[in-house]
């Protein structure tokens, strides 16, 4: 991209060096004077009604300052506790799921609040779990809330909303003739396929500190990957204004969606509040992998129709995504843009379901939903190129949806690079050449990823030595501070490090959505071009009267502005800025941008995975690994290919070795050791192959990048397993095991 | 389910000679307990699988520092040496290479920088990974108290997961291992899930020595790890491999022998049945490798 001259080029983090020697600030490290220290009981049983909590000896021990349970929580004084999604629910009358929060301790030392957690007397009636989804769904399984029913996303609401349910969400889509369609067909396939929850892998486990100044204000220091809503949501814990709230951004060690939940922060701020001191709450890893929340197991259903040419003429899928035992964080709601998106398909029915059951609730983890969904598609197009004996890519590019097309949603495709990428990969593919090994095998799949769109402000300081200072308010979790100081540079035509990017807190920075949806860059990137903008249009006016010129004859370089090309017309921005500031000065230069939803600019990742199985043990092993992406514009190449190459270490884990082990809904695998993510030995250098097909709404072109890539991992894999054996698992994690049961049954038959 | 939480006070000593420690040793409680690398001793305090009271840090203690090797004497591998010591010390890559495989897998190299094979040993997993290959060398433990010390066949080491013969009191000082005889080799080889940072879903070592004359095997030793209570030796299996000159189908023969003398337990790793298999497979693989180092079979 000779185009620019920052945006474009690779370079290293600017957080970087702070965190590799140890000076970045994260939650954890916030020290207050008094402060106290706050430890969780958490309930033991799956299911079960709270006969009685006793809390008084645990308050008698010396050094216990506080003891909260439900009935303490302001927010639940005037709503259901339902309301209050994404954060820890205290039990109330019942408890649903093992881990679930019951009571929390201030102390003055963590042991003593550890004692006092031992200290408190709890009674339970245990209740006949509801473990499986399919089991939940049924008409006679009893509504594990006797008061919850579903909810209709994107279809109108129909009898069944008028009996409790354990259903929390439904959605149906309806295109075209589905039967016609089928009748079409020359080959219909029908398969089920299966997953696990699994643990985003975040290395930071979640901590918070909260503390209450004298004018009653909460301020809290917690990793949340959007402070604006974290301070919405504990506002609403704490029945309070939002302006009675203040989040301090800090350092987050990886958050993958999984940090929107605010697993201690509400609950540490009702401590401070109650014991008017600091206090702080920090999870082990064991209470991160039980009960702060993962993602969804799922139950996929589809049915796919083809003519004997590859063509798809009909397709309908049925998605069940485990809840767990609290309902509002809804898979559903991704179900419909992201399922079935990519294909042109004419006739298609998508149904999709959140289910309660008796197990951790779950949250969102990058491109929630989607990869489960699209191992069920991308495994049945790669088992349908096997029966019509075609190449994979091939099916995948005659049936690829283009320019126009109408997605499943409604919505009209914008430019989009999906068969750029495809083709990318085809001739990578062709330039690699096939697998020679016996036990070797390839596998491709798409991942389609529609992203979410969303509103940002920015605030664009110039400084008087010619420096900028940006202030946003959205958290760094995936490089954006830097990317984005790239696209001021380039705005103003000054190096880099003149660039300073604050994440400011809630109190000082313009409104910031949550960093999640691979809308930051996409988005914010906007909101700060806008500001560049505007502060660039007062310096052109400053400049203007300065040489009595015109406004718009000025352009901006090497940190200057010069009019038309003359050497005597120029100024530095840095000599404005100084001006503007003087007694006599039209006061500082401040750009202000902002911005409202964008139309999505979605993308298709293409994955290519060669392995090796150990036919004799069932092991795999990653030889090498590609993803095609079209990335629209990648502002910071390295930063985009570690995007990539994170997602797909996160979908090769998933794939092959993680998921929650679950003992009568209990989960078993509680350690990094038996919550195995692969390590740096069990994946092979993955190669990025960046597509730059523009997009028509993002500034330079820009497009959602981190989420897209993690979407066909899980398919790519299977297929590839498939390809070495002949054995097609359909249910996660293929662990060596199920491949070696899937070749003795080979043998058998 | 585990369950981290804070470690309770406990008395920290770190004595500077052998005697000392056994002194300490001698009058402190059975809740003391003795600190080599700590990999396995923290994470049990901070699971609250134990409380000890006092904790001895042994690895100032010179004599257990030793790492000596030669031909008469064979090895002595002081019970404070890290295991990535062992694995460069360059007689055991010459002369235990079954030895060297078996602690270059333990963790990582963050883990085998302070782990030891003492540690590994006296903690007794069933899936001890150094444990086979030591079974199949032959080695003993040695172990002193202050009533003086003691030899132990690491044959009769083991009793029950978690639990060594070391008595109240006692301390290991070094293992011994004996000097492989000639014309003799051995393998070991483990399955696990994930590349490091595994536990063996089960471990094999297999050790060979033969008869130069007549091509027959002189003697033959197998050690499972992960498919019993401790690691155990496939006695019925290396009988029956014992004598014989070995072909493919023989090595099946032992392999499913060994397969059918495991006891193992299904578990979050992997199923009894698996873990049969991987008996089977791994018997037969550590076989083939170490004949073929003899030079028995291509
Ligand atoms: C991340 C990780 C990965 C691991 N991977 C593996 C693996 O792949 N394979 C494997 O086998 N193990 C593994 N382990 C377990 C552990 O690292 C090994 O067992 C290691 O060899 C233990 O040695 P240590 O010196 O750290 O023992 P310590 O933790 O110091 O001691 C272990 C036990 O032995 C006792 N003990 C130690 N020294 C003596 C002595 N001289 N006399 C009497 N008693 C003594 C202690 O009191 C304690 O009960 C792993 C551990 C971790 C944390």
């Amino acid at each position: 991209m000779a185009k620019y001259s920052v945006v474009g080029k690779r370079v290293p983090r600017i957080d970087a060096l702070n965190k590799v020697t140890g000076t970045a600030v994260y939650s954890g490290d916030v020290i207050l004077p008094d402060m106290l220290y706050g430890k969780v009981l958490r309930n033991p049983h799956t299911h079960a009604i709270i006969q009685r909590l006793d809390v008084t000896k645990a308050q008698a021990l010396e050094g216990v300052k506080a003891v909260i349970t439900a009935s303490d929580v302001p927010g639940y004084q005037s709503r259901s506790p339902l309301l209050l999604a994404e954060m820890p629910h205290l039990a109330q009358e019942k408890v649903t799921y093992a881990g679930q929060p019951v009571a929390v301790v201030a102390a003055t030392s963590i042991e003593i609040a550890e004692k006092a957690v031992d200290l408190i007397e709890v009674e339970y009636e245990e209740l006949p779990p509801i473990l499986d989804v399919l089991e939940s769904m049924k008409p006679e399984t009893p509504p594990i809330y006797p008061d919850l029913y579903t909810n209709f996303i994107a279809s109108p609401p129909s009898d069944e909303d008028s009996t409790p349910s354990n259903i929390a969400y439904h959605m149906v889509i309806n295109r075209g003739d589905l039967e016609a369609g089928f009748k079409e067909a020359d080959l219909i396939l029908e398969n089920t396929f299966r997953t696990q929850p699994v643990h985003h892998g975040y290395l930071e486990p979640f901590a918070a500190v909260a503390s209450v100044d004298m004018g009653g204000k909460v301020i809290v220091w917690t990793q949340s990957q959007g402070v604006f809503t974290a301070r919405q949501m504990i506002a609403a814990f704490l029945d309070l204004p939002a302006s009675r709230v203040n989040l301090v951004p800090v350092e987050i060690g990886g958050a993958f969606g999984g940090k929107s939940f605010l697993a201690l922060a509400p609950l540490c701020a009702l401590l401070a509040l109650k014991t008017g001191r600091p206090v702080r709450m920090e999870m082990s890893r064991d209470e991160v992998i039980k009960a702060a929340r993962p993602a969804p197991g799922s139950v996929t259903t589809i049915k796919m129709g083809v003519t004997k040419e590859g063509y798809i003429t009909a397709a309908s899928i049925s998605l069940i995504y485990d809840a767990g035992g609290f309902p509002e964080m809804s898979h559903t709601m991704f179900a419909r843009g992201n399922t079935l998106s990519h294909y042109k398909i004419p006739n298609l029915k998508i149904e999709a379901f959140d289910v309660l059951t008796n197990k951790v609730p779950v949250t969102y983890y990058r491109a929630p939903g989607t990869p489960q969904n699209h191992f069920a598609v991308e495994s049945q197009m790669d088992l349908i190129a096997r029966v019509l004996d075609m190449d994979p890519l091939q099916l995948r590019i005659q049936n690829i949806a283009v320019e126009g097309d109408t997605a499943p949603s409604g919505e009209i495709l914008p430019k989009v690079g999906y068969k750029e990428t495809l083709e990318r990969m085809a001739e990578y593919l062709k330039e690699k050449g096939s697998l020679q090994g016996d036990d070797q095998g390839r596998g491709v799949a798409c991942g389609f990823w529609h992203g979410a769109t969303v509103t940002f402000g920015a605030y664009v300081h110039i400084n008087i030595d010619g420096s900028v200072t940006l202030v946003v308010g959205v958290t760094d979790v995936s490089g954006s501070r830097t990317s984005i100081a790239q696209i001021v540079a380039e705005e103003f035509g000054i190096p880099m490090e003149s660039v300073s990017v604050v994440v400011g807190d809630t109190d000082t920075a313009p409104w910031a959505s949550p960093s999640v949806g691979s809308q930051t860059i996409y988005s914010l990137s906007q909101a700060v071009y806008r500001a560049c903008q505007d502060a660039k249009e007062q310096l052109r006016h400053l400049a203007a009267a300065r040489f009595e010129v015109e406004a718009s004859g000025f352009e901006f370089a090497n940190g200057r502005l010069i009019f038309q090309g003359d050497a005597e017309k120029s100024i530095a921005i840095g000599s404005l800025a100084r001006y503007s500031i003087s007694f006599r000065g039209a006061g500082p230069v401040v750009g202000r941008g902002s911005i409202g939803g964008l139309p999505p600019a979605p993308s298709v990742a293409v994955h290519a995975a060669d392995v090796e199985i150990d036919k004799e043990t069932g092991k795999v092993k990653v030889l090498s690994y590609a993803v095609a992406q079209d990335v629209g514009l990648a502002v910071n190449p390295l930063s985009v290919e570690g995007q990539i190459q994170g997602a797909v270490t996160q979908g090769i884990g998933w794939a092959l070795m993680e998921g929650y082990q679950f003992d009568q809904g209990k989960v078993q695998n509680d350690t990094l050791l038996d919550y195995r993510m692969p390590t740096a030995t069990d994946v092979p250098m993955i190669d990025a192959l960046l597509v730059e097909v523009g997009s028509d709404s993002g500034i330079y072109g820009i497009r959602h990048v981190g989420e897209p890539p993690i979407v066909g991992a899980l398919a790519a894999i299977a297929n590839a397993i498939q390809s070495a054996t002949g054995v097609r698992i359909k249910e996660l994690p293929m662990t060596p095991e199920a491949i070696l049961n899937g070749l003795k049954e080979q043998n058998k038959s | 389910m585990t369950s981290i939480r804070s470690i309770d006070r406990f008395e920290y000593r770190a004595p500077g000679s052998l005697d000392e420690t056994l002194d300490i040793l001698k009058t402190s409680g059975t809740d003391a307990k003795v600190l080599a690398g700590g990999t396995d001793l923290i994470l049990q305090m901070k699971q609250g699988l134990i409380r000890p009271s006092l904790v001895v840090d042994v690895k100032k203690v010179p004599e257990l520092n030793r790492l000596e090797w030669d031909e008469v004497g064979g090895l002595h591998v002081g019970a404070v040496v890290p295991l990535n010591k062992l694995a460069t010390f360059p007689a055991i890559l010459e002369r235990y290479n079954i030895l060297a495989q078996a602690c270059s897998v333990i963790g990582s190299a963050q883990v085998r920088n302070r782990g030891t094979m003492a540690g590994n040993i006296c903690n007794a997993a069933p899936s001890a990974d150094s444990a086979p290959a030591l079974l199949c060398l032959g080695a003993g433990a040695v172990v002193a108290s202050s009533n003086g010390a003691r030899s132990i066949d690491l044959n009769d080491f083991f009793v029950a997961p978690g639990e060594t013969a070391i008595g109240d009191g006692e301390l290991m000082v070094e293992i011994e291992v004996p000097t492989p005889p000639p014309h003799s080799a051995g393998c070991y080889i483990r399955h696990t899930t994930r590349e490091e940072m595994d536990i063996a879903v089960v471990g094999v070592a297999s050790f060979l020595t033969l008869s130069p004359q007549d091509k027959t095997l002189k003697e033959a030793r197998i050690a499972l790890g992960a498919v019993a209570p401790t690691p155990v030796r496939a006695h019925g299996a290396e009988a029956f491999l014992t004598g014989k000159s070995v072909t493919p189908d023989i090595i099946e023969e032992v392999a499913e022998k060994a397969a059918a003398e495991a006891n193992p337990i299904s578990d979050l790793r992997g199923s009894a049945e698996y873990r049969r298999e991987l008996v089977r497979v791994l018997v037969r693989r550590t076989l083939r490798e170490s004949c073929s180092e003899l030079g028995l079979i291509e």
